[in-house]
């Protein structure tokens, strides 16, 4: 063999194994709860291939780094179900073809069809859902009171409480307690969801992310953070049994999260592929379970794959009537956003 | 070498610097400085020449009270860690025995090797009601009752003024140490006491480092997120805080860079102030 066809023959050997490199190569950008590799490994090991995955904050910095990318660079992204609508205005998420999505498994209130559609094409599907409400130390508060939203942060409770830094299911929260609905919450509702804001924070020794939120309830800083909920509480529920949530009688908000493949993937089909093992039941099940935070899965056929013990903490028996006292998290448009965001910066600054 | 090809040569050599400078510097700068200028309407970003960021900043009460916040931590850290680091450095420069002084240094900067995120949550741990300050407190019977100490601007103080004590240690002591001891021996055989010493000839002598490292704690505590939103508990915010928020759920980005600009003014403001003892080749 002559030196040029050796060369010619390795650099096309080089070539094919970077292709197959590339092929065999799934970048998400996703909430921590998809890092868990008891979620991913089975993923990868079935398809071969190796799945990146990057965490993000905040739906703003998400699309931000999207549109900042190249087209390709991303496969599959997981946002904010009150969200989908803006990465599609952004021309981030390709059609997801609905036949390919077991949504007829689903939790009927979670399907969300309005929340992952536009203009009746299908972008995103639900794949985890759960509530931001009350949770408390039981054995530091009386249980009676969380059933409540006025008594949880009434004077019994100044300086034990903790608020979930995050504007939109707090003032959800609040507006419920003021008899509001969250889809209702309009420029004119500010004033008094403004009011039960500061009386809340007033009580409050602090405002926490969920590290933050979940090192002080179980560090006894506090007795009860606002806005937690299963996602907060179920990690610690082995070790600390008295950590415990409940939906008061006012209702509780319920955050729903929804996965959707990148316009311009170069991976489509794996990209689909891992969208339908997310929302497969055993996908659900180690999705509702994992190791950063739980929350229930929006394919009620997870049920299967889950243990009594898993299905206690996520009171998977209490769903039909969680979902129907829980309403949809606050969906502003940009203008109502703005004041509502200022509304809360004010807040915490009094 | 002909001049050409000497100003050639020069320019070799600064040319990886000076490109470095543009591209993570100058340029990032001003594409800052573009987007303060730009607008979010909706949740569009218009490029613009608009001052509407800025005027933001006397509408909005609470941006002002981040701007008043930063301050007052930032200053109250410089002071309280210069108050501590100088006996620190002073003790080690001219107490320690000069083969024991690599050791000292190296114990004072320990908390260094662990992560900045750690060691504030450690912190958290630390001083909550149920922490190892308020049990000790208690047991000792010198509380009746807990305390709040964490989620407090005092807690946020203390996380601070602990890293960078460290930071203003190394640079005290390295002017401490290039003081010849022939100054405070002149100044004590000449009659002063050692207080007029420290006074009027250690002090003076050490101000570069000094004011080297309150510089640096200065723009480094001012500009610092994680301290505040882990050991403050959001009950107030500072200006990297509210510029996070900025950019989390809605990309403002606009809004995010004037508030950046702020900050860097204030900064700018700091180093003018501090100028004309700063020394950074003392270091």
């Amino acid at each position: 063999m002559t030196r040029l066809p050796a060369l010619l023959l390795s650099s096309a050997a080089a070539t094919a194994l970077t292709g197959a490199a590339h092929a065999q190569e799934l970048n998400a950008l996703v909430w921590c709860d998809h890092t868990d590799p008891a979620l991913i490994e089975p993923f990868e090991a079935a398809h071969g291939v190796k799945v990146n995955l990057r965490e993000y904050e905040g739906t703003g910095a998400a699309l931000a780094l999207l549109e900042q990318s190249r087209p390709g660079d991303w496969d599959v992204l997981v946002i904010d179900g009150i969200d989908v609508f803006r990465a599609v205005e952004a021309g981030i998420l390709a059609p997801l073809d609905p036949a390919d999505l077991p949504t007829g498994d689903f939790f009927p209130e979670v399907v969300m069809a309005e929340n992952n559609s536009v203009d009746g094409v299908t972008y995103a599907v639900t794949e985890k859902f759960g509530y931001n409400t009350i949770s408390y130390n039981a054995a530091k508060v009386d249980p009676a009171d969380m059933e409540n939203l006025a008594t949880v942060w009434s004077e019994k409770y100044d300086g034990r409480i903790s608020i979930y830094d995050y504007y939109l299911p707090v003032m959800g929260l609040a507006a419920m307690a003021e008899g509001i609905a969250t889809a209702d919450i309009g420029p004119d509702d500010l004033e008094t969801i403004g009011g039960v804001l500061s009386t809340m924070r007033a009580r409050a020794a602090s405002v926490a992310g969920v590290v933050a939120a979940q090192t002080a309830l179980a560090t006894g800083e506090v007795d009860i953070v606002v806005g937690g909920g299963e996602w907060l509480t179920a990690v610690l529920a082995g070790e600390q049994p008295d950590l415990t949530w409940t939906i008061p009688e006012q209702g509780a908000v319920r955050w729903a999260q929804s996965i959707g493949v990148v316009a311009g993937s170069e991976n489509p089909d794996l990209a689909l592929e891992f969208v339908k093992y997310i929302v497969s039941p055993e996908g659900q099940a180690r999705l509702a379970t994992s190791s950063c935070f739980w929350g229930m899965p929006a394919n009620a056929k997870a049920g299967d794959f889950l243990s009594e013990d898993q299905k206690a903490i996520l009171r998977w028996d209490s769903q039909p009537d969680y979902l129907a006292r829980s309403q949809l998290y606050p969906a502003p448009d940009a203008d109502l956003d703005i004041e509502m965001q200022d509304l809360w910066l004010e807040t915490l600054q009094q | 070498m002909t001049a050409r090809a000497e100003r050639m040569r020069g320019w070799g050599f600064v040319a990886p610097a000076l490109i470095w400078t543009l591209a993570f510097f100058v340029v990032p700068f001003l594409v800052m400085g573009a987007m303060s200028l730009a607008t979010l309407e909706g949740r569009t970003l218009v490029w613009g020449v608009s001052l509407a960021n800025y005027a933001e900043l006397t509408e909005k009460a609470y941006l002002w009270r981040a701007i008043l916040v930063s301050l007052e931590i930032t200053l109250t850290v410089t002071v309280v860690s210069v108050l501590l680091a100088y006996p620190l450095a002073s003790i080690i420069a001219f107490r320690v025995p000069p083969r024991w002084q690599r050791l000292a240094l190296l114990l004072a900067i320990l908390p260094f090797w662990t992560s900045y995120v750690v060691r504030s949550y450690a912190w958290l741990l630390v001083l909550a009601r149920e922490g190892v300050v308020n049990q000790a407190l208690l047991g000792l019977g010198l509380l009746s009752e807990p305390v709040t100490l964490a989620n407090t601007r005092f807690a946020t103080v203390t996380g601070f003024v602990h890293f960078f004590v460290m930071l203003l240690t190394l640079t005290i002591y390295a002017n401490l140490i290039q003081l010849s001891p022939n100054y405070r021996r002149a100044a004590t055989d000449l009659g002063a006491s050692a207080f007029q010493t420290f006074c009027h000839v250690t002090l003076p002598l050490a101000l570069p480092g000094i004011v080297t490292g309150a510089f640096l704690t200065f723009v480094l505590c001012i500009g610092d997120y994680v301290t505040p939103q882990i050991l403050g508990g959001n009950t107030e915010l500072t200006v990297p805080q509210v510029i996070m928020v900025q950019l989390g759920r809605r990309a403002d980005f606009p809004l995010a860079s004037a508030l950046a600009i702020v900050l860097m003014g204030i900064v700018t403001l700091a180093y003018l102030a501090s100028a004309r003892w700063l020394r950074l080749d003392r270091l």
